[in-house]
């Protein structure tokens, strides 16, 4: 049977081109791969090839031709032994256009969270530091679960660069505490290939500035794949480490990644604030399917705080936390800003202002349900963050506020947060480089 | 190649390789594996030329006899991962043609329900982890998917492909070393096509032989005729039987071609004309499988019901493609995350 030779598109974006020239002739012998002609297109000189094998019956477009559209007959090939002549009416393979979709894409994911429901009464509570909170809750996963395991620099013989996995290595062994080299965008790499085949990893950044390095693996690998494959291939992975400024390290070991984890479908986000939030977070980042990063804080690691101990106490990721109740304006922060929020909350009490303080405990789902109520009460906002402004949490925070409850707004909404500069090394200007309680005080007087 | 590859055979030659009708039957097997593959994407590659495939499709011909040979090696459990040129590993692990083919198109019941595309597809069930569009990312994920089988205590082996060009890649040495400290079970396999794109290994690589690349780590490493499928074969068998042993990581460099550009749009200015034809009537692997058949006694009408099988089965393929339906519009939001 003869088929048609269409003009190929040769690059996704080709709707035409030049029929530069034939390299066979009427009659000739065909063969799968034989270069048959060239076309010119804006970008450049290409070959084809053909496809089939036959003999060249006819040319339908003569060389020299511009603007030949995409798939017009340019020629007719005829199959073995059947004969040119018979070729006035051949079979066109003809492109079935693909079927335009009847209705348009849905615009808008399904609805938000709803309200914040009341915090559940875990039961009696033991003051445990942050570091303390979170070895716990690794250690609880992994009696639990045998996929679970942790992998990292310093992780195991060292008992953590910032002690986080102290005793784990002497609990579980080596198999399941595992050192590895320098030598991040590796190891991170191969934990989300083990994640993939079904097995449970925690991978430390020694800090989430190291992270940098392996962040293809995290978003283009971690995140994506499970969409990519059609909801095959999950990645239940946590990514865990200390993140934003420490003290006096600079510029390259104190950045906020917040918002560039929080940026990303496929990803879940967590910052957890007090040994509570710590625990019951992680503990729920290790049991999710997905991959999780937790954005710890290296200044919170000494800090305690009260604990639930009830063996089964988990919190959830995608609800937010009210840490102080309050009537003229809501505070808004996440890790060690809520101290900060705390206390410009304290503050203001003293002048009277009554600020909502909410712990935001996760970035991504993130609880606007929770804010909006407030802010419906409040009639005020102020984010409070340690990052830098532009398209950061508080800008986001503050978009959905405008989307979901402008005519509730008495002022607009204000953000407190890191200086737009990488920050400074030197003492005076690192202080004034972070937010201070007073300037979220400050931020709240302008508004109230 | 030619000193490591005859090792190579040698050495195969060395083991059980069954009867005669074992290795006639083995190689009728190969030949088909390959043929499939080469038929297939010359449709793709049609389909492309026809608007029904998008983006980037980077073809597998000629390098036919790499996936064949190296999955003959491989047993229940094992599994595969490569880069974006994936079709030929995903057809060689056993996957559906149809399914693939629809993928390519889009549509609701390709492999990834029209999410992925050419350069991301998953089989689960064959053990294929992709299909990843990043290069050299699939390196440390395949020494992870080794991992899991040392973590697990099992024999299975991960086959980790590359191409020359990403064996440059950083995090490529980065998962050498610790799959060498490990002792994981992988097999490394750069596929040698002689060019990144558009550049030749010479310009983009001070190593002259790949399979010594992880050689500081102790990494055993094997050049391999990759227009051979039996030399292949051989190697693979040799590879895979090192890793199940505990013997930790090996690496493979075979050395293929691509008669095709790298991607479509590749108007192939890099190299001539000559030296491709000159691979192909000379060295194509499945001339070389076909005239190695008709020396054991394999006659022509044999051959052909297997080439007419296959036009028809990448037909089937390429109709089932074009006449499914695009994915729903509800599936935009489908598989971003799993329920906790």
């Amino acid at each position: 049977m003869a088929t048609q030779i269409l003009m190929p598109a040769l690059s996704p974006t080709m709707t035409e081109g030049k029929l530069a020239r034939w390299l066979k002739k009427v009659g000739d012998e065909v063969r799968a791969g034989d270069v048959i002609a060239e076309i010119e297109t804006d970008k450049a000189t290409m070959e084809v090839e053909a496809v089939d094998e036959g003999k060249l019956a006819r040319i339908l477009v003569d060389e020299g031709a511009e603007g030949v559209a995409v798939n017009t007959p340019i020629a007719v090939l005829a199959a073995d032994g059947e004969d040119a002549g018979a070729t006035t009416a051949p079979k066109q393979a003809s492109p079935a256009a693909p079927k335009p979709s009847a209705e348009p894409a849905p615009a808008a994911r399904p609805p938000a969270t709803a309200a914040a429901s009341p915090e559940k009464d875990w039961g009696p509570t033991a003051h445990i530091s942050v570091r303390e909170a979170l070895r716990d809750a690794m250690a609880q996963e992994m009696r639990a679960d045998d996929r679970v395991f942790l992998l990292g620099e310093e992780v195991a013989q060292y008992q953590g660069a910032y002690k986080v996995s102290q005793g784990l290595l002497e609990e579980f062994g080596a198999r399941r505490v595992i050192d590895t080299p320098i030598t991040e965008h590796g190891f991170t790499g191969m934990a989300v290939g083990a994640a993939m085949n079904g097995l449970r990893p925690i991978v430390e950044f020694m800090t989430f500035n190291f992270a940098m390095q392996a962040i293809d693996q995290i978003i283009n690998s971690a995140a994506k794949t499970l969409y990519m494959s059609g909801g095959q291939m999950g990645c239940p992975i946590v990514f865990r480490g200390p993140n934003g400024a420490a003290s006096r390290v600079a510029a390259q070991h104190s950045q906020c990644y917040a918002s560039w984890y929080a940026h990303v479908p496929g990803l879940k986000v967590v910052a957890p604030w007090s040994s509570a939030d710590a625990k019951g977070l992680l503990r729920a980042a290790i049991r999710d399917p997905n991959p999780v990063i937790v954005l710890e804080n290296e200044i919170l690691y000494g800090q305690s705080f009260d604990c639930p101990t009830a063996e089964d106490f988990v919190l959830p990721i995608g609800k937010a936390k009210i840490e102080r109740p309050g009537e003229h304006v809501t505070l808004v922060a996440f890790s060690i800003m809520v101290g900060v929020a705390m206390k410009a909350a304290e503050a203001l009490a003293a002048q009277g202002i009554s600020a909502e303080v909410i712990n935001l405990r996760s970035l991504r789902p993130l609880d606007i349900g929770t804010i909006v109520a407030s802010v419906k009460k409040t009639n005020r906002i102020v984010t409070v963050e340690e990052g830098w402004p532009f398209a950061g949490i508080g800008a986001e925070v503050n978009m959905q506020i405008i989307e979901q409850c402008f005519d509730w707004l008495d002022a607009p909404p204000a953000r407190v947060h890191g200086l737009d500069v990488p920050l400074p090394y030197a003492a005076n200007l690192e202080k004034l480089a972070l937010p201070q309680p007073e300037w979220v005080v400050d931020a709240v007087r302008k508004i109230v | 190649m030619a000193q490591a590859a005859v090792e190579a055979k040698r050495r195969g030659k060395g083991r059980d390789n069954g009867s005669g009708e074992a290795a006639r039957a083995r190689l009728l097997r190969a030949y088909h594996d390959m043929l499939l593959i080469r038929r297939f994407e010359e449709k793709a590659g049609q389909l492309y030329g026809m608007g029904l495939i998008g983006g980037f499709c980077h073809l597998y011909i000629g390098q036919e006899a790499v996936v064949v040979g190296l999955q003959m090696a491989l047993g229940q459990g094992d599994q595969v991962i490569t880069s974006y040129r994936d079709h030929g590993h995903m057809l060689a692990t056993g996957m559906d043609p149809k399914g693939v083919m629809a993928e390519l198109t889009g549509r609701a019941t390709g492999y990834s329900h029209g999410k992925g595309g050419s350069m991301h597809m998953f089989s689960k069930e064959k053990n294929f982890f992709g299909g990843h569009g990043i290069v050299g990312a699939q390196v440390s994920l395949g020494a992870g998917l080794a991992f899991s089988n040392w973590y697990r205590g099992n024999d299975r082996v991960c086959l980790t492909y590359f191409g020359e060009g990403a064996s440059n890649q950083g995090q490529v040495f980065e998962s050498f070393n610790l799959a060498a400290l490990m002792k994981l079970p992988c097999v490394f396999v750069i596929e040698n096509n002689k060019y990144g794109m558009g550049t030749s290994v010479e310009r983009a690589s001070a190593s002259r032989d790949l399979s010594k690349n992880g050689a500081p780590w102790g990494i055993a490493g094997m050049q391999v005729d990759g227009m051979d499928v039996e030399a292949v074969h051989d190697a693979a068998e040799q590879a895979v039987a090192a890793c199940r042993a505990g013997k930790g990581p090996y690496l493979l460099e075979v050395k293929t071609y691509r008669y095709r550009g790298h991607s479509m749009s590749d108007p192939g200015k890099y190299r001539t004309r000559e030296e491709i034809q000159k691979m192909r009537s000379e060295r194509d692997c499945i001339e070389g499988a076909r005239h190695k058949l008709e020396g054991l006694g394999v006659d022509e009408a044999e051959l052909k019901a297997i080439d007419d099988a296959i036009k028809r089965q990448v037909q089937e393929a390429a109709d089932f493609a074009q006449s499914s339906p695009e994915p729903d519009p509800s599936e935009l939001w489908t598989d971003v995350l799993l329920e906790g």
